[in-house]
């Protein structure tokens, strides 16, 4: 039945997928949101590192360190989606595992990055150094 | 050839690979930025977990970091931090090639070699750091 198809008909839907510009770009943006950011947690890290739990609750409350720390979260496992997709796409070609695997990675950023930004935000809008729910 | 059943796959010739190259520094940076990426994907889950252990309450939070101060534990860690500066800086020097800079042979080199120096020192920096303020 094919044979009733223009050669433009066949022609159309083939070719790059249009719309790979915006990824190639979030791409770049992201490592670019990230650079000072990374550092910053570093930063953050050392700080944390030596401190206790009403220490790190205290400090989660700062509206500055909430936030970036959000943002940390929520860029990085972006970017970390984004590369990792690229990964599975490089080196597994079965369509199947290919899926699974493109699948899994979107379940698992997108579980990891919900659980955290709760988190995140849970202590810092809780109020002092101890958690009020823990009875 | 093989003259197996029908719609078999041919034996096509495949590109050059890993085997066939000399290895050279380029090539490091290109397969250490794909390793340490996706060490810092493990990373970043663990980081997640540290968040929903802060939430959750103080012994999980104590338990937690109780984990990631075993030996095994900090192992990951200076790992991860390898990783972090690393991917760091293998993407600023991919930032640099977007922009069209950095190609010539020599230079690629060359920051390649900045980019795993810079790497280590910095992880030695911050777990000196970490060691002088208490945190190991």
């Amino acid at each position: 039945m094919s044979d009733f198809r223009t050669p433009l008909s066949r022609a159309r839907g083939l070719g790059s997928a249009k719309h790979g510009v915006s990824t190639w770009l979030f791409e770049r943006v992201s490592s670019i949101t990230l650079v000072p950011i990374v550092l910053w947690a570093v930063f953050s890290g050392l700080k944390l590192a030596s401190a206790d739990y009403q220490a790190a609750r205290v400090w989660m409350q700062s509206p500055v360190n909430a936030v970036l720390t959000l943002l940390l979260i929520i860029v990085g496992i972006w970017h970390m989606h984004v590369g990792l997709r690229v990964v599975i796409e490089d080196y597994i070609s079965k369509p199947l595992s290919r899926a699974a695997l493109l699948l899994l990675n979107m379940f698992v950023c997108g579980l990891g990055g919900a659980l955290a930004v709760f988190s995140i935000l849970k202590v810092a809008l809780s109020v002092g150094g101890l958690d009020g729910g823990a009875l | 050839m093989s003259q197996g059943k029908p719609g078999a796959a041919k034996a096509r010739p495949l590109s050059p690979h890993l085997q066939v190259w000399r290895w050279h520094i380029t090539m490091w940076g290109s397969i250490l930025n794909r390793a340490t990426g996706v060490a810092l994907y493990v990373g970043a889950l663990i980081l997640a977990g540290w968040a929903v252990t802060l939430a959750s309450g103080q012994d999980a939070y104590i338990a937690y970091t109780g984990m990631l101060g075993t030996p095994l534990g900090l192992l990951v860690m200076l790992g991860l931090t390898f990783s972090l500066y690393y991917h760091l800086a293998a993407g600023v020097r991919h930032l640099f090639w977007d922009a069209g800079k950095g190609f010539d042979p020599k230079l690629a080199d060359l920051t390649g070699v900045a980019a795993i120096g810079f790497a280590l020192v910095a992880t030695l920096a911050t777990w000196a750091i970490a060691f002088m303020t208490g945190a190991l």
